[in-house]
């Protein structure tokens, strides 16, 4: 008599998350994706605020080393109502700092299923996907999605050091250019080349 | 030439004082309301997801285009399948009545029709929509465009 091959139980793969709320709204991330938890207070020193980023979520800018993170406003990239953040996330492998309200828990889930297709707008790059956790649906954040390639370049353009008008001048000047001298550019021209 | 006439399933809905058609193939199941889990979207045809026998389904609301208001009442969730590109997804339309199986004969819709109807059929006296769930329900093509531009375009081609 044979015995019928033993199969091995393939065990359930599992993914350490953080539950967090922006706006109230629960969402969740995979810890491995978060680098730092840190509170607002303890990031304020560091920020530095961005005029003119033409991205209302996007008003900060933390300087690690070579790196800038930008700061995104959670409730503003979700379009939920404006609240107080008390946290930061850093996001590992982005250039992402999100505030958060808080953590609600850190817990493991069995199965993430792909958003279904009838989601077809941004949402798509939200979200990695979503799971349901103690019979209640929570839509897992995909970290990258937090700004797009464009956002980043719009960013990171804000960020360029503007050249003044007497720098400009004295570069010309060394190059023989035909400009006029800073103290003849008009207020118009002087913002054109900015 | 006469249009083509098929005979077969299809379930009927009701939405307000409307009934509509369904393929009875595309149905899955009838459901009693279930809670409606709502996170940030910009999908603006769907409400939230349901959770049903383990899988996460969304709720899409197909009343306003189809009687021009929502529904005030719903009373059961028509679980229907959605067919896409890579395959199918259940979708959850509310309704407010019960749904009733029916074998008609279906008359497909001719160009003049909106794209969300797949064609007619008549039952008790009334001449009723058989509804084309890819074209009432988003996806991620916009394979057609909405039924409002549609109608304007045959108006200015006839």
């Amino acid at each position: 008599m044979r015995l019928p091959i033993p199969t091995k139980a393939h065990p359930v793969r599992t993914e350490q998350i953080i539950l967090f709320r922006v706006s109230g709204q629960l969402f969740a991330v995979s810890s491995a994706s978060v680098q730092e938890v840190r509170s607002v207070d303890t990031l304020a020193g560091a920020a530095k605020e961005i005029a003119q980023a033409g991205l209302r979520k996007v008003r900060h800018i933390v300087q690690r080393g070579e790196h800038a993170l930008y700061v995104v406003n959670g409730a503003m990239h979700f379009g939920l109502p404006p609240f107080a953040p008390a946290l930061v996330f850093v996001l590992r492998r982005t250039r992402t700092a999100l505030l958060v309200d808080g953590i609600e828990k850190m817990t493991t889930m069995t199965r993430l299923q792909a958003l279904p297709q009838a989601f077809c707008n941004d949402e798509r790059d939200w979200y990695r996907g979503v799971t349901a956790i103690d019979q209640t649906v929570i839509p897992v954040v995909k970290p990258e999605g937090f700004l797009s390639p464009d956002e980043l370049f719009l960013l990171d353009s804000s960020l360029q050091p503007k050249e003044s008008p007497t720098e400009i001048a004295a570069q010309e000047t060394a190059s023989g250019g035909l400009l006029p001298q800073p103290d003849t550019i008009d207020g118009e021209s002087a913002s054109l080349r900015q | 030439m006469s249009p083509q006439i098929d005979s077969e399933s299809f379930v009927l809905l009701r939405l307000a004082e409307r009934r509509f058609a369904v393929a009875a193939g595309d149905i899955a199941e009838l459901v009693a309301p279930s809670r409606i889990f709502r996170f940030p979207h910009r999908t603006k045809e769907i409400e939230g997801v349901i959770l049903r026998r383990g899988r996460i389904v969304p709720v899409c609301d197909v009343a306003a285009r189809l009687i021009g208001k929502n529904l005030l009442s719903r009373r059961f969730y028509l679980i229907a399948q959605r067919r896409y590109a890579t395959g199918t997804e259940w979708i959850a339309l509310p309704v407010t009545g019960d749904c009733e199986l029916i074998s008609a004969e279906m008359i497909p819709a001719s160009e003049g029709d909106l794209p969300h109807v797949s064609g007619w059929l008549s039952h008790d006296g009334d001449v009723i929509e058989v509804l084309n769930l890819n074209a009432l329900t988003p996806g991620p093509v916009a394979e057609l465009a909405p039924a409002p531009v549609r109608a304007l375009q045959q108006e200015v081609h006839s």
